[in-house]
């Protein structure tokens, strides 16, 4: 049997002389999170829209489990559910009518389809709004109900474009634990999203794209381990450090194996290629009132920025525009 | 069966979103009604109706189904819902079949006014209902297909009207609908035999007892041969231009 839900082999995407997407190959397991994750126009949604039948293939291969689908997606429709990057229900219609149109479409019949339109809107926390209309949901409900809708045939995958962009913290907080939920219940999920810090909390693999190529794929501890080259300890004091210059320059003295850093404020970084000793760090700055010393890993962003090369402060702003 | 369910659902959320809202019921009835009630005005009273007959019943259902196709389709597409109709295991060619059912019954729901006001008020008499309701159903597809085509085309709601506009009101003076067309200059009479409406409004004239300028079953063939190069070109559009 087949452990992949998805395999993309070799995908090429040209809009006349513009090449979208350059030999692209990865697999997407059964149960798993896979993240896309890459800077504006890398080929992000050009592979999604591949991969879901809205864009043609110039080149190379999708197989479904194991089935080669490329010249027709339209079989793979019934096991992908799409949530895309903008809620995109019917405005004048409730959200329950939402649902169960979005279920009469992949032919499920009325008992069926009323039925578990009424369980994701409860799982989804909507009941209350269930038979307003769609056009009166703040942001966060639309996205929710929009994901809902992606779910009414029970698909196997679920693809999901920046499920929780310019949504409200709360709904965030439902989303990422809905998906979470999702996914324990078996359902894989292929998740692009500009949030770094998402894709890192739910992503089992990540691919980076840039420039319409997969430049890194890898679980999330092995992209960030590939990255940590120092080891950092942080100590946090309780109020800002006085005579910080003079402090920094004192511990570099005493500690020349090291670097010492002013990170901000109230805070020192300790940096070193080899493992840290920070109690005589700790007995020295005893007086100083510490609050916290802390060991710093590499996050899923480091690792991010020096695949990619590309700024964060960048990248968000090019996700705002 | 999954299919017709789909079918069955596009059909009903058009025509609960769109066909059956109050505005668009009133432009069913107000439109033709405009228009009848203009040619009396001008002629004072003694205009004949059966001149008049196929003209206002093309008109109503040519603007009627195109004015409706430039909103479900181009608002669809622009507010991405359509993307929705896509993703659906059906085929293209159901859905776009789905989608422009609501408009032909739309269509065929515009022609009801000018033929009631016709029979009851100007005492129309009918000679070949096959005819009538043959050029009326005949004319809402060709309408549909031809505003499908259009839509397709376009990108905003407001475009899809414009673009209309240059298919719709030549065709007013073109097409044979108050203008007979054996009275339009040589040069210009070609034109007239290539836009489907005139195939139309022949059926419906023949239904009535005037000059038809093609046989009935002429007329037919090609308003049908018609009806079919416009959904297999909107079909080759929707696969061009959206599924890029």
């Amino acid at each position: 049997m087949n452990s992949n839900i998805i395999e993309a082999v070799n995908l090429h995407k040209k809009f006349g002389d513009f090449v979208a997407v350059e030999d692209i190959n990865f697999a997407v397991r059964k149960g798993e999170i896979f993240g896309l994750l890459g800077p504006n126009g890398a080929g992000k949604t050009t592979t999604i829209n591949m991969l879901i039948g809205l864009a043609k293939i110039t080149d190379g291969k999708i197989f479904y489990n194991g089935k080669d689908l490329t010249k027709n997606i339209n079989n793979a429709q019934n096991i992908i559910g799409v949530v895309a990057d903008e809620s995109n229900l019917y405005a004048e219609m409730s959200g329950f009518d939402n649902l169960c149109f979005c279920g009469a479409l992949y032919g499920i019949n009325k008992i069926v389809r009323e039925k578990r339109a009424h369980e994701l809107i409860e799982l989804f926390d909507l009941t209350e709004f269930s038979h307003k209309k769609f056009q009166t949901y703040s942001k966060g409900m639309k996205r929710k109900l929009t994901i809902a809708a992606a779910l009414i045939h029970q698909p196997d995958i679920l693809f999901l474009d920046e499920p929780t962009s310019g949504i409200d913290v709360a709904s965030v907080r439902q989303i990422r634990n809905l998906i979470k939920q999702l996914n324990y219940n078996g359902t894989s999920i292929f998740l692009t999203t500009h949030y770094i810090e998402e894709a890192e909390r739910l992503c089992d693999r990540i691919a980076i794209i840039n420039q319409g190529k997969i430049i890194k794929l890898d679980t999330v501890a092995n992209l960030t381990s590939a990255v940590q080259r120092d080891n950092i300890v942080e100590i946090v004091f309780e109020t800002n450090i006085a005579n910080e210059a003079s402090l920094s320059a004192d511990l570099q003295q005493q500690f020349p194996a090291v670097k010492i850093e002013i990170k901000n404020s109230n805070t020192l970084k300790i940096i070193s290629g080899t493992k840290i000793n920070i109690v005589p760090f700790i007995n020295i700055l005893a007086d100083r009132n510490i609050m916290e010393a802390r060991l710093i890993k590499p996050s899923l962003e480091d690792a991010f920025v020096l695949i990619t090369g590309i700024g964060l402060k960048l990248m968000k702003k090019e996700k705002e525009k | 069966m999954k299919s017709l369910t789909a079918f069955w659902n596009i059909l009903l959320k058009d025509m609960k979103n769109y066909y059956l809202k109050p505005p668009n019921i009133s432009w069913g009835i107000i439109f033709p009604f405009a228009w009848m009630l203009m040619m009396f005005i001008r002629t004072k009273s003694a205009f004949n109706m059966l001149e008049v007959f196929p003209g206002i019943i093309a008109m109503s259902i040519l603007f009627g189904t195109t004015s409706m196709l430039a909103v479900t389709i181009t608002f669809e597409r622009k507010s991405r819902s359509f993307e929705r109709l896509l993703l659906a295991p059906i085929s293209i060619e159901l859905l776009v079949i789905a989608k422009i059912s609501g408009a032909i019954i739309f269509g065929i729901f515009n022609s009801f006014i000018p033929v009631l006001i016709s029979f009851f008020y100007f005492k129309v008499v009918v000679e070949n209902f096959t005819a009538l309701a043959t050029g009326i159903i005949l004319l809402s597809f060709v309408s549909t297909l031809l505003g499908l085509f259009i839509s397709v085309a376009a990108k905003e709601v407001f475009e899809a009207q414009t673009y209309s506009n240059f298919f719709r009101f030549p065709m007013i003076f073109l097409c044979g609908l108050f203008v007979p067309i054996a009275s339009l200059p040589l040069l210009i009479r070609p034109l007239s035999y290539l836009l489907p409406i005139t195939y139309g409004v022949d059926i419906l004239r023949f239904s009535v007892g005037q000059n038809n300028i093609l046989a009935f079953g002429l007329n037919l063939l090609l308003l049908l041969a018609f009806c079919s190069l416009l959904f297999y070109l909107s079909i080759f559009n929707i696969k061009r231009k959206w599924i890029l």
